[in-house]
């Protein structure tokens, strides 16, 4: 167990909720200085809540919230300003200001009496909307931009503020993938190279795995899993925190898949080297059950297979096909109404060797007469 | 990049200072021709004699400084307060078409005046200006309480606005009918007042009410920076650390307190607090406070002075009461601010 003191941020029994009635309770979170903290869980898990209560919007119903050695309670709201910025999922309707005007609010902790920006605050004003690269949106009305222009102008309105901690309440919800990518390399490269901590709620579990140093898991009335990305997405995990009864996720790919078609397999499928997935979803828009195979546990189509097909015959990674897996194909060879086979071409050197059976599966389907080009 | 910047500012405060030249320029305009213009006509050229007091025409000297000149110096301290006080609450509810008006505040302040007015007839009292304010703070503050309650219930602007509305009339109706019913040769006065009217203002009335509105103004004005923290909303406004809730608080006494000392020795007046803050953002092409609370005081002043030369000329001796001129004035821009609003909604 770490000491505390290593951590910039950490909270000890967080118990959070509206009104005195404790939503989420018992909350034990910690990160470093320059690392991304990301929160997930379905929807209405308390999320928000959990953050509203670390931006100190929302009073902690018991526990403590330590920023930098301090219980966050105990600073001033000046000094919380200068340490904490938030982009958050408020709409805000500012009257005849440009995007430079919004931005440059982020400037309000280190100004005077009047508010009256200096020289230097707007080279920071700059700096920030480089960084963001709206630089072209300065003088741009902020009611006349789109939702992810907007997006990225409270993200350099935060980044002026000069935090050391910035917490954003699903900051890509409205952004296209480009800027959904752009936006979390930004953030990035400010945690890396700025040592910006980041704590955030993401809808999106493949980003939230790729950029996250820690993931919380938020679901029924606690953190359910806090740790690394390798720590969460073990198999079966996700599906669980979500509560899904239908469809399936695959940890290591992200992918999402629709639920299987169940009844006795029409169709069968040579499948291998990623060739076969988009067969695999168009049988499944249009319902008809199938089989696939045979497939190593490493291929491409292997996830995809596993989630969509009724039966999928695999054998283990890098190993020779074996006489049962083969005996076991044809036999849904037989059972079947046809047979596809995206893998092509088995009639050549690649159908030799460790693909020795795969060719001799097509050579039993074309004896069979079931084998299509098209779906039937 | 820095000179881009240093020269987009200098272009913006160029427009910010000759907005504000235009607006003290019409101040001075319309105060000059409240002073001159009347039953009797003053030339311009007296009004220097007049104010030196070396001598001019007695009776030019009675008119300008026992009535036209404390009449157009309180249209402009009240009118400059009644904007001020209609930007305040604008601010507060994040509503284009709130004001003191609207909201039933002044309505409010009326009621309570009204009563205090009619309770102290039999006495035989002359109610000292500082007792009109306070109670109109007091009903001031009882209608906002009452809105605010509201605002806490609706979450739809245009609700909040009706229902102000609707504590409006309910305040007048309950006003009509104690003045109706006060049944006093003194209650012609009270009449006029309940109408709104800038006629009969003494010196005295004018020094209070330049000594209430100009430190409420001056607060405001030390303000202004908390008050753009807060027009980016709660939330963010509370992460810039701005305590929300004294604030909030001292938004709504101010505002109060501006409303009700218009509402104390004018009577009600209406649009004002809605029209002038919209066009005096339009002329500055800003909403930052620091430009718009000076702005929108001399705005209101400039407004209601050359208003109330209407009220009082248009058809004389006849005297129009205030709030129909504003009304014809304001009400356009009220209605220009929601479909534009609805405009931009749609798009």
């Amino acid at each position: 167990m770490d000491r505390p003191g290593e951590y910039y941020f950490y909270t000890e029994g967080l118990t959070v909720g509206y009104h005195g009635v404790p939503l989420i309770k018992d909350i034990k979170i910690s990160l470093k200085k320059g690392e991304i903290l990301t929160l997930i869980g379905p929807n209405g898990a308390g999320k928000t809540t959990i953050l509203k209560s670390i931006i100190r919007q929302l009073a902690p119903l018991g526990g403590v919230a330590v920023l930098d050695g301090r219980a966050m309670g105990d600073l001033s709201g000046k000094e919380l300003s200068r340490k904490l910025s938030v982009v958050l999922t408020e709409r805000i309707h500012p009257e005849m200001m440009t995007c430079r005007d919004v931005v440059s609010t982020g400037r309000y902790p280190y100004t005077g009496k009047f508010g009256v920006l200096s020289e230097e605050d707007w080279a920071v004003v700059d700096e920030a909307m480089d960084l963001v690269h709206i630089h072209e949106l300065a003088d741009r009305d902020y009611t006349k931009t789109s939702d992810g222009q907007k997006q990225r102008v409270m993200l350099a309105r935060a980044l002026c503020q000069q935090p050391d901690i910035i917490v954003l309440d699903e900051p890509t919800s409205f952004l296209d993938i480009r800027y959904k990518l752009e936006f979390l390399s930004i953030l990035q490269n400010m945690s890396r190279t700025r040592n910006l901590s980041v704590i955030m709620s993401l809808h999106e579990l493949d980003l939230a795995g790729r950029i996250s140093d820690k993931i919380a898991c938020v679901r029924g009335d606690k953190v359910d899993r806090f740790g690394t990305p390798e720590e969460i997405f073990t198999e079966g995990y996700i599906p669980k925190l979500y509560g899904m009864t239908v469809g399936t996720y695959d940890e290591l790919t992200g992918d999402l898949e629709l639920p299987a078609v169940e009844g006795e397999p029409k169709v069968f499928v040579i499948a291998g080297n990623g060739t076969s997935t988009a067969v695999f979803r168009r049988l499944q828009r249009e319902r008809i059950p199938f089989a696939a195979g045979i497939l190593w546990e490493n291929d491409l189509d292997y996830p995809s297979a596993r989630a969509l097909a009724v039966r999928t015959v695999s054998v283990p990674a890098f190993q020779q096909i074996s006489p049962g897996a083969l005996e076991e194909a044809k036999g849904l060879i037989d059972s079947c109404d046809s047979v596809l086979c995206p893998l092509e071409p088995l009639e050549t050197e690649a159908g030799t060797g460790m693909a020795a059976g795969l060719s001799e599966l097509l050579a039993y389907a074309r004896s069979s007469g079931k084998i299509r080009t098209e779906l039937p | 990049m820095r000179n881009i910047t240093g020269g987009r500012n200098a272009r913006k405060k160029g427009r910010y200072w000759a907005a504000f030249l235009v607006l003290a320029v019409l101040v001075l305009i319309f105060m000059v021709l409240s002073i001159c213009i009347g039953t009797v006509n003053i030339p311009v050229s007296e009004i220097p004699g007049i104010l030196g007091k070396n001598g001019s025409d007695d009776t030019y000297t009675d008119i300008v400084m026992g009535i036209r000149f404390p009449r157009a110096a309180a249209a402009g301290i009240l009118g400059g307060g009644l904007a001020l006080s209609g930007y305040l609450l604008q601010t507060f509810f994040h509503n284009p078409i709130a004001g003191p008006f609207t909201l039933g505040i002044s309505s409010g302040a009326k009621l309570v005046v009204a009563l205090v007015m009619v309770a102290s007839l039999g006495n035989a009292l002359r109610l000292s200006s500082w007792v009109m304010i306070v109670a109109a703070f007091v009903g001031a503050m009882i209608c906002m309480g009452f809105v605010i309650l509201m605002s806490k219930v609706m979450d739809q602007m245009s609700m909040l606005i009706v229902s102000g509305v609707m504590i409006g009339y309910i305040c007048s109706a309950i006003t009509d009918f104690v003045v109706t019913f006060a049944d006093d040769a003194d209650i012609v006065n009270l009449h006029n007042w309940s109408k709104g009217s800038f006629s009969g203002m003494t010196w005295d009335n004018v020094l209070i009410m330049a000594i209430v509105v100009g430190i409420t103004a001056i607060c405001v004005f030390l303000m202004s920076k908390p008050i753009s923290a807060y027009q980016m909303g709660e939330a963010y406004a509370k992460n810039m650390g701005l305590n929300v809730q004294v604030f909030w608080i001292l938004l709504v006494l101010l505002s109060s307190v501006l409303s009700a000392c218009v509402t104390a020795f004018a009577g009600p007046v209406s649009f004002v607090g809605i029209a002038v803050p919209h066009l005096v953002k339009n002329l500055f092409g800003t909403a930052k406070p620091i430009l718009m609370i000076p702005a929108c005081f001399l705005g209101g002043a400039a407004f209601c002075l050359f208003c109330d030369l209407l009220a009082r000329t248009m058809f004389a001796p006849t005297e129009l009461s205030i709030s129909t001129v504003t009304a014809v004035f304001g009400a356009p821009v009220v209605i220009y601010i929601m479909i534009h609003r609805k405009k931009e909604r749609t798009e």
